[in-house]
């Protein structure tokens, strides 16, 4: 079947398998793979993209849910319009040392960037209960979330200018 | 000279840019032209005999290019996947060392052990064809425990592997630990389990295989941490491939904590069909797929005694274990539970006699091999947990009872009755430094508030040592590696003056690009900018032994700065030309080679331009070219370590116990980058602390089930179980490798179940618990607290 989505802030037109994963469809058939699959249960959240602006495993959702969507990827995701930036969230982590392999860190990404834009003030608690469904195995977290706070205050500053 | 970044500064990682902006670069995101996929059908029982294989509607279904089978290894003499060491027993009996074929034949062994490799067109098609196979198995009896499968009448993997046993290990003097006992004024006894772990780095293990007719050159895409020990293992005893034929390449690896230190038989069984089918083939395992084949890690049952004299003072220490080997010998698996572990025995104290028994055992389980730490954590776990139930039972203090038998720093180096001369250290400064950091003072205070919620807390304390850098070849090839342990470095320097590091180490979360550029920066004076790692590749690579037992920076960082003075060297010859001097008085500084005691300099770009632009050059004595290759082998292992302080709450009404705090003042030697080596030590710490509350892989006996077999039912550590951590460092310098270093990649998970569990009972001691088997769950504690002699209610 022939689904149309804004992917990344383009309109995007495919033809897809409708038992087709977004997360195989992002990455085998769009050659977009920056997200990752790292298990079959949706419990890592490797996969997380934005789908109309709200964070979800790509691994757990069929390509015909993205028809008329707006779906964000972390090839997306990046700084002011215009600029050559990264988004103040991965300039957090690279700031703060919030990954390690990098594997995790996409959808870390994703999730942090949606915890901060639904709640900008963040406490510890909030980001540690707001990544119960991103698993990593490098970092033991401690730098993940201070990287995600600093993210959401960065974004949070932004906003204001 | 631009920006240089020096030893002990935290600049931001060179490799972060690809991985946060999705342009990593994991073997599940390559694709070949014609590239088909390859699906493994596994075994779904523990044990059973295979009495056939029915292909024929597999090979019918559609889009299929191939099913191969055991037979068909057997049928091209293919050989069986090697194990790296050969211990032997104490008569100097080799242990038993039975095939492990890439794909089985006659019989399976464990729950996940490969049957057929299926290739299709598409992964549907693959997995379609995979269930029509018509296996034929006899299913025979599993036995998953140790002490289950050393019993008579035990279910038999092996028909010359009697009892089970692949090898009975021993260590120490027997006699001394045994006279030492019959003096002992207390005997403490313990007996223990260290839980069975399975590693799951977050990148699943994947590979490609590809094969060009045209050169007769294999090429393996795999997630791996030593892409040239696989090439050696894989081309030269098991594929019968040249290694000049055969290049392996481990891109950026998601994580490995050991799991991806083997040689696999996925990788021999791709490789080999690539060129069966003439195309490539890619296989991608998924989490399911993992927890029955990657190699888990631990599994020992422990029995330990410490003979103390009225004093506390420690005077011999004995330990029993049967140690999990799994349904066959995995690349390093027997060494884990005897060379890295007996000799650790000695931790940082005195203890003047030690003996240590493991009895290497093989059940219908997942081979298991090395898991971050690798033997290290179950030593420090056995000594550091009889150490309080010692002190408990002679009413000394924790604290007290390790000063009393501290090695103090003023006797380092310092010769133990296990093998191992540490060369360096101070425990007692670690201590100290731990005991301030984790304000233990005002536990007390703590503890009363938490009685006030009602909930019991408890403090844990772990001082402990381990062994790293694996390793000086010839003391290993006396332990039984059949290879050596060294590492190599080529400083490519470019006629521009920019640095290409080559190094045999893999990369894969440890920060090397940044570390290891800093290292270059800082020795040359070249700004970090312009030095890139290399890494991973076989035909880019020279040769290299790859990254495990925190041995990247200890020895592969060696070898790179014994290839950067050559480079230094060279240049010295260069400018003593150039500058019409002799070479004695040529300096090198700052990047600049000058005349001592004048301003004649040339600077490094200049000396790197004549190197490849030999006008005005001493060609009659000197090649051009600015290049330098170095191998480094140590000459003993580094002794990183320090002291972890646990505090936890344990709440009796639902048994969960909760990481409150956790402190750890570690001795890693000389600190490169303090940010990447901080990072090491939390994710080490939370491995640890895994073990000791959550993670626990369990195995139905009798049907051989893996019970744990997906993140839902193995629990894995997240963000909101843990506390934000003080990690610190107490360095002593390493006295023999060249920068002082010591590795930081395992010590957090060998210090912290200990540390963790020492707070667990430490909580529950007023109850009448003296020990708590890994994981703590709600369930356990619960069960402990319902079966305790006193009423369930706080102080």
């Amino acid at each position: 079947m022939q689904i149309s989505f804004t992917l990344n802030g383009r309109p995007t037109v495919v033809d897809v398998e409708p038992a087709t994963l977004v997360a195989d469809l992002l990455r085998e058939q769009l050659n977009l793979t920056g997200t990752h699959i790292g298990c079959d249960t949706s419990q890592c959240g490797a996969c997380v993209v934005h789908l109309n602006g709200l964070p979800v495993k790509s691994c757990t959702l069929l390509a015909p849910a993205l028809d008329g969507a707006t779906l964000l990827t972390i090839e997306g995701l990046q700084g002011a319009p215009g600029s050559n930036r990264m988004h103040p969230m991965q300039e957090a982590f690279r700031e703060h040392h919030g990954l390690q392999c990098g594997f995790c860190t996409p959808g870390m990404l994703m999730t942090a960037v949606a915890l901060a834009t639904e709640k900008p003030d963040l406490t510890e608690a909030d980001v540690r209960h707001g990544l119960e469904g991103n698993i990593c195995r490098c970092t033991g977290y401690q730098n993940i979330v201070v990287s995600v706070m600093a993210g959401a205050a960065a974004m949070n500053a932004a906003k204001g200018e | 000279m631009g920006n240089v970044i020096g030893i002990g500064a935290s600049p931001k990682r060179k490799e972060d840019q690809r991985f946060l902006t999705g342009r990593g670069n994991y073997v599940s995101d390559i694709k070949r032209p014609g590239m088909t996929a390859g699906v493994f059908v596994r075994s779904p029982h523990g044990h059973a005999i295979l009495r056939g294989i029915d292909k024929s509607a597999a090979l019918a279904s559609s889009g299929v290019i191939a099913v191969l089978t055991g037979d068909d290894v057997a049928d091209d003499g293919l050989g069986s996947l090697p194990c790296g060491w050969g211990i032997t027993d104490a008569k100097g009996v080799p242990m038993k060392e039975p095939p492990f074929p890439m794909l089985a034949q006659d019989k399976v062994r464990f729950v996940g052990d490969m049957v057929a490799f299926v290739i299709a067109e598409t992964p549907e098609q693959a997995n379609a064809a995979a269930e029509l196979l018509k296996i034929d198995y006899e299913v025979l009896p599993s036995v998953v425990g140790v002490l289950e499968a050393v019993r008579p009448g035990a279910p038999q993997l092996f028909d010359d592997v009697p009892n089970n046993i692949c090898c009975d290990w021993e260590l120490g003097d027997k006699a001394a630990v045994e006279a030492a006992f019959r003096k002992a004024a207390h005997v403490a006894k313990l007996s223990l389990v260290n839980n069975r772990l399975i590693g799951n780095p977050m990148e699943p293990r994947a590979a490609i295989a590809e094969y060009e007719p045209g050169t007769d050159r294999f090429t393996l895409w795999t997630t791996s941490q030593f892409p040239h020990v696989v090439r050696f293992l894989m081309g030269a005893l098991v594929l019968n491939i040249p290694q000049h034929k055969l290049r392996v390449v481990a891109p950026d690896v998601g994580g490995g904590f050991g799991v991806k230190q083997f040689h696999y038989g996925e990788e021999a069984v791709i490789t080999w069909a690539a060129k069966r089918v003439m195309r490539p083939i890619k296989w991608v395992a998924s989490r399911s797929e993992g927890y029955v084949s990657d190699r888990h890690g631990r599994d020992h049952v422990t029995e330990a005694e410490l003979a103390l004299d009225e004093t506390g003072k420690f005077l011999a220490f004995r330990v029993n274990t049967l140690a999990n080997m799994g349904g066959y010998l995995s690349t390093f698996g027997p060494n884990i539970p005897t060379n890295l572990y007996g000799p650790l025995l000695g931790g940082v104290y005195t203890t003047p006699a030690i003996y240590c028994n493991v009895k290497v055992v093989f059940t219908n389980t997942v081979p298991v091999d090395a898991y971050r730490g690798a033997g290290r954590p179950e030593a420090t776990f056995v000594l550091e947990r009889i150490v309080d139930v010692a002190a408990s039972e002679m009413g000394i203090d924790r604290v007290e009872i390790r000063r009393r038998n501290m090695i103090p720093k003023e006797a380092y180096p310092y010769q133990t009755p296990v093998l191992v001369q540490y060369d360096s250290g101070d425990p007692m400064g670690c201590l100290d430094g731990a005991l301030v950091a984790a304000d233990v003072k005002n536990f007390g205070i703590r503890k009363s508030e938490s009685a006030r919620k009602g909930k019991f807390r408890g403090l844990g304390y772990s001082t402990y040592v381990e062994a790293c850098g694996l390793a000086p070849s010839r003391f290993a090839g006396r332990l039984g590696a059949r290879g050596g342990l060294y590492e190599s470095a080529t400083v490519r320097v470019h006629p521009t003056g920019q640095v290409t590091v080559m190094i045999g180490t893999h990369n894969h979360g440890q920060g090397h690009e940044t570390t290891f550029a800093q290292i270059v920066s800082d020795k040359l004076g070249v700004s970090f900018e312009n030095v890139d790692i290399v890494f991973g590749d076989t035909d880019r690579v020279q040769f290299g032994m790859g990254t495990y037992g925190s041995r990247s920076l200890v020895v592969g960082g060696a070898a790179l700065s014994k290839a950067t003075d050559k480079v230094i060297a060279k240049g010295k010859k260069i400018a003593s030309h150039l500058l019409e001097a002799a070479e004695a008085d040529i300096q090198f500084e700052a990047g600049k080679f000058s005349v001592a005691g004048t301003d004649r300099a040339k600077t490094f770009e200049e000396i790197a331009g004549a190197a490849y632009v030999p006008h005005n050059y001493p060609l009659e004595v000197l090649e051009p070219g600015l290049e330098e290759q170095a191998y480094y082998d140590p000459v003993n292992f580094t002794y990183p370590g320090g002291c972890h302080i646990a505090e936890v709450e344990v709440d009796p009404e639902t048994g969960t116990v909760t990481l409150v705090n956790y402190t750890a003042v570690d001795d890693v030697g000389t600190v490169i980058n303090p940010m990447i080596v901080e990072g090491q030590l939390h994710g080490g710490i939370v491995q640890g602390v895994g073990q000791a509350l959550f993670e626990n892989a369990v195995y139905d006996e009798g049907s051989g089930q893996l019970l744990s077999g997906s993140l839902m039912d193995y629990c894995m550590p997240r963000a909101d179980h843990l506390p934000m951590m003080k990690v610190a460092t107490h360095s002593t310098l390493c006295t023999h490798t060249p920068m002082g270093v010591k590795g930081c990649g395992e010590v957090g998970t060998i210090g912290s179940p200990a540390a963790v569990i020492n707070a667990v009972v430490d909580a529950l001691s007023h109850l009448g618990v003296t020990h708590v088997d890994m994981p703590a769950t709600p369930n356990r504690i619960w069960r402990l607290l319902q079966n305790a002699s006193l009423p369930v209610a706080a102080e």
